[in-house]
């Protein structure tokens, strides 16, 4: 076979090693390991937050932290787990699996990946160096204006969080354009939209919504930004300003987020049900559908969180009809995942028990979700536990177990090894006794009056019981998350030989080496049908040989580049400058490395 | 071979299930919560736990429908030697056209009384109705009676039996008014007003506290809100609008309590906290603060031990308060307390 004018250097044809390329790489596959260890370090980093807030919590009228540590642990515990570990946690599995279960060899804009994953990391960084100054966020996650504003929030607090949020949302919106135009431009020969992977389908919708959410929540954080720099008044009432436009902008953006945090889930779901109970995703395309109806209504319910302020009945009654009528395809969906497991033979793997748990715990959170559609009975719960409870069942209950079923589920692709099935047993087990003990007695405690955020409460309240019993829950939560990290150091010892499908998957990622070659596919699969592999196996009389490796002479690779890290530190010394007031020296430094970042960029050999 | 820990925790998953589960249900019981709302005593809270014990009573049985069937399926369709393979199954029309009915119209049953009972608690009441402004402050609730000519602090005095009228505003940052025994909960903002209704049904002191985050010290932003007979309402509101006593004048006042109210000018207090009936300064007024149930917003009970703490150092029980440690003698709180203790 005649070799192209384009050689492939050598550097190519072997996996190269080292810290050099690992801060070069522009390979989705080691962008998306990049994503999820530094995602589960902060994960970890939220949970410690969430230890210290339990420990505090144990005793009424408890000294353990002071009112503002506790204040800026709550604001950072919010913070850090929706930006910097749902979301990065998603990113892992769409860097990995995208390209694969389309068939391509990588996403449209491999630099522009890790560029969003380098920004990710800076911001991340930045928003966390705001403890060293004794001054990390303090004003919750959703920031109300205008306790926010300069007058009630004077020190560098809040500047630390709009930074950090600014920064973090080009790297979700670089992301989002990057998966949008992979999943429309790149998908294997043959492959229509309607037969692409659940996962590939549900992580499509989370992009546009990123893509059409984001840019409010830049508006609103500019918005703050200038009012606490410049002196503007949007925010400031003596001004003229309305704090409640803050409401309106944040959530907004703060309702399709949290479709943003779920949906992937509902995708890795959708992709560990099939392949353990042995039959395809019941419902198909009532699921692909469901998934653009949530989407498309969750831009039409975001005062949901606002009927306390005194919107009149009418806004009332519109958002709470809205709220309910999106339960409607939420439980399609819940109805076709157990359609899914109906009549099949169900293999109770750990990734399967966590995609089971996910089912079990998200019922109950949308169903307390529901409670709360309905504004007479939300104006005794909204702002109480029982909130808390409701979401932490949605985005624990729901993201963080199917999230952690992915991990069991995709860690022989990812890494050549299988997870000790027992020890994961252990850790399914203990989270969710953890889990439930921790979170279920909030619906309790937020029935019978106990407010969020508050940083004790008094003896007369009687909340002590209850609240010793979650953060027993806290504990033991903790340690699952031990055996968690336990059965990885134990399993990474045995050497790489994991075989390309060990649990006869139906998606093309199984269809390769695990790990994966960096080229991916030898020659690009060309597919007609649904659940590719499966066909595929089906039609070569049951099962395919296992994948060897080969060479990949002849298959050009993007090249790795270091510029995509000198534009991300351009974009995060820029926005820095913000923190404390406006330093101009800071801002003029850093649109020269962006500048200079993005010009090397488009100008080096791709 | 299944790991023994995980062997032994499935085993006992199900006990320590239960043992949770019975402690949870004792601890269940909302009669020891004195801040619930599962007890509602006001007819705008009725209304509310109308709503409520509805959506709860649907979701109680979607819970147990979609959960069992879950389960159901989960030990069903378990993979058994010598299975079968499955069906490969890719869907059922009909099946979704139902599955999506049904929802709809259990959704429909709770949206409609949940439509008419917002217009209904939407409706301002008349002008029978007790009007109370109420102010919040970081980090303490203020109250004024336009119709009586009074500014109180910390607790919300109202007849029970009648419609209670509340127009709600803030002087500083967004906090949030609730009162779970009588109504929900509204939030303040500092360019409007927002409103709350409800008419008590009965009679005692309960606890509350503010519910929208306003910075370091929105844990201990408490008040009470006490319900009393209308006689008793009217009484207090006629005792409350008598003009501050003036001891120094009096030969048969304790003497520690004419040091008070010396100290009370001398000290600086009187520059934030009013003693008279109606009119409001930066903190709060302390017009008959001696027969208040509690102080230091609604957080500690007012006794003379707990009164004394509080004038010594606010900063230690409420760090960042706006009022300071005045660096005052032991003598000289004592005093105070008299004096503020006297003042009823």
């Amino acid at each position: 076979m005649a070799t192209t004018a384009i050689e492939q250097t050598p550097a190519h044809s072997v996996e190269a090693t080292g810290l050099w390329s690992w801060i070069t790489t522009v390979d989705h596959k080691r962008i998306g390991i990049l994503y999820g260890a530094t995602a589960f370090l902060f994960f970890l980093l939220g949970g410690i937050e969430a230890l210290v807030i339990r420990l505090q919590l144990a005793q009424p009228n408890s000294t353990l932290v002071s009112p503002d540590t506790y204040n800026q642990l709550f604001t950072m515990h919010g913070t850090t787990m929706i930006f910097l570990g749902v979301m990065p946690l998603s990113a892992m599995y769409f860097n990995f699996l995208i390209p694969l279960q389309l068939g391509a060899r990588d996403v449209a804009f491999p630099r522009l990946n890790a560029f969003s994953y380098w920004v990710f990391l800076l911001g991340g960084l930045l928003i966390n160096v705001s403890w060293l100054f004794g001054a990390a966020p303090n004003g919750g996650w959703f920031g109300y204006a205008n306790l926010t504003t300069k007058q009630f929030s004077p020190g560098m607090n809040i500047d630390f969080w709009t930074v950090g949020l600014q920064i973090l949302g080009v790297a979700s919106l670089a992301a989002a354009v990057n998966f949008f135009v992979t999943t429309v431009n790149l998908r294997a020969p043959g492959m229509k939209m309607m037969q692409m992977p659940m996962f590939v389908w549900m992580s499509f919708i989370t992009q546009i919504l990123l893509l059409l959410s984001f840019p409010i929540i830049t508006v609103a954080l500019v918005l703050l930004m200038i009012d606490r720099t410049f002196g503007t008044h949007f925010f400031v009432p003596s001004g003229g300003g309305d704090p409640i436009l803050w409401q309106h902008l944040f959530w907004l953006f703060g309702h399709p987020e949290v479709y943003i945090l779920i949906l992937p889930s509902f995708g890795i779901v959708s992709e560990i049900l099939p392949v353990f109970s042995r039959k395809p995703l019941f419902g198909y395309a009532a699921m692909v559908f469901s998934g653009v109806f949530i989407a498309f209504v969750g831009f039409g319910v975001w005062a949901h969180h606002m009927f306390a302020t005194g919107m009149g009945p009418f806004a009332d009654a519109f958002f709470s009809l809205a709220t309910m009528i999106i339960a409607i395809p939420t439980g399609v969906k819940i109805f076709n995942w157990i359609g899914t497991m109906w009549g099949g033979r169900i293999e109770f793997k750990t990734a399967m028990l966590f995609a089971i748990g996910f089912l079990g715990m998200f019922i109950m959170g949308g169903l307390s979700g529901v409670m709360h559609a309905s504004p007479p009975a939300d104006l005794q719960q909204t702002d109480t536990y029982f909130i808390v409870a409701h979401f932490h069942y949605v985005l624990f209950g729901g993201a963080i177990f199917a999230l952690t079923g992915g991990a069991y589920y995709w860690w022989p692709k990812m890494f050549g090894r299988m997870l000790d099935e027992s020890l994961g047993k252990v850790h399914f087990w203990l989270m969710m006794i953890g889990f439930n003990l921790t979170f279920f007695p909030m619906h309790i405690l937020g029935l019978n009056g106990m407010p969020r955020r508050v940083y004790t409460y008094s003896e007369e309240s009687n909340f002590k019981l209850l609240n010793q019993l979650e953060t027993l829950g806290s504990l033991i939560l903790a340690v699952s998350f031990l055996v968690f990290m336990y059965n990885i150091w134990k399993t990474w010892r045995i050497k790489a030989t994991a075989p390309a499908d060990p649990w006869n998957g139906a998606t093309l990622e199984w269809s390769i080496p695990s790990p994966p070659q960096v080229f991916n596919f030898p020659a690009l699969p060309q597919v007609s049908t649904r659940d590719a592999l499966w066909e595929m196996k089906r039609a070569a009389g049951g099962s395919v040989p296992e994948p060897q490796r080969v060479s990949g002479k002849g298959i050009h690779m993007p090249n790795p580049s270091f510029y995509p890290l000198v534009a991300a530190i351009g974009v995060t010394v820029t926005l820095g400058g913000f923190i404390g007031g406006s330093h101009l020296p800071v801002h003029i430094a850093g649109v020269a490395i962006l500048l200079f970042g993005v010009y090397s960029w488009a100008f080096e050999p791709a | 071979m299944s790991h023994p820990t995980g062997r032994r925790l499935a085993h006992w998953a199900p006990a320590l299930t239960l043992a949770a589960l019975v402690l949870l249900v004792a601890a269940c019981s909302p009669d020891q919560y004195p801040q619930t709302t599962l007890r509602p005593r006001a007819d705008y809270a009725r209304d509310a736990d109308a709503i409520f014990r509805l959506t709860l009573g649907w979701a109680t049985v979607v819970f147990v429908l979609v959960e069992g069937a879950l389960l159901f399926a989960l030990y069903r369709f378990r993979n058994r030697p010598g299975a079968a393979d499955p069906v490969q199954s890719h869907g059922n029309t009909t099946l979704e056209i139902v599955w999506t009915i049904i929802p709809a119209f259990i959704l429909a049953m709770i949206a409609v009384p949940t439509v008419r009972t917002i217009f209904k608690t939407a409706t301002k009441p008349g002008p029978e109705a007790l009007q109370v402004e109420v102010i919040g402050h970081q980090w303490w609730w203020e109250f004024r009676y336009p119709q009586l000519g009074i500014t109180t602090a910390g607790e919300l005095m109202v007849p029970s039996g009648r419609t209670v009228n509340l127009e709600m505003t803030t002087g500083d940052v967004l906090h949030s008014f609730w009162l779970p025994q009588f109504a929900g909960k509204r939030d303040v903002f500092p360019n409007r007003y927002n409103n709350l209704w409800f008419k008590a049904e009965v009679e005692g002191n309960f606890p509350a506290q503010c519910v929208e985050f306003c910075g370091i010290q929105h844990g201990r932003m408490a008040y009470r809100i006490v319900s009393m007979k209308p006689e008793a309402f009217d009484a207090w509101a006629a005792n409350f609008n008598q003009p501050p006593r003036d001891f120094s004048a009096d030969t048969a006042a304790n003497p520690l309590v004419k040091q008070g109210q010396a100290l009370f000018q001398a000290k600086g207090c009187v520059g934030c906290h009013s003693l008279y009936p109606a009119l409001p300064l930066i903190g709060p007024n302390l017009h008959h603060v001696g027969s208040r149930s509690h102080i230091a917003a609604g957080t500690l009970e007012n006794t003379d031990e707990n009164l004394a703490k509080w004038i010594q150092n606010p900063q230690a029980w409420k760090e960042g308060v706006l009022m300071p440690n005045l660096g005052l003698k032991d003598d000289e709180v004592h005093a105070l307390v008299a004096y503020l203790r006297a003042n009823q």
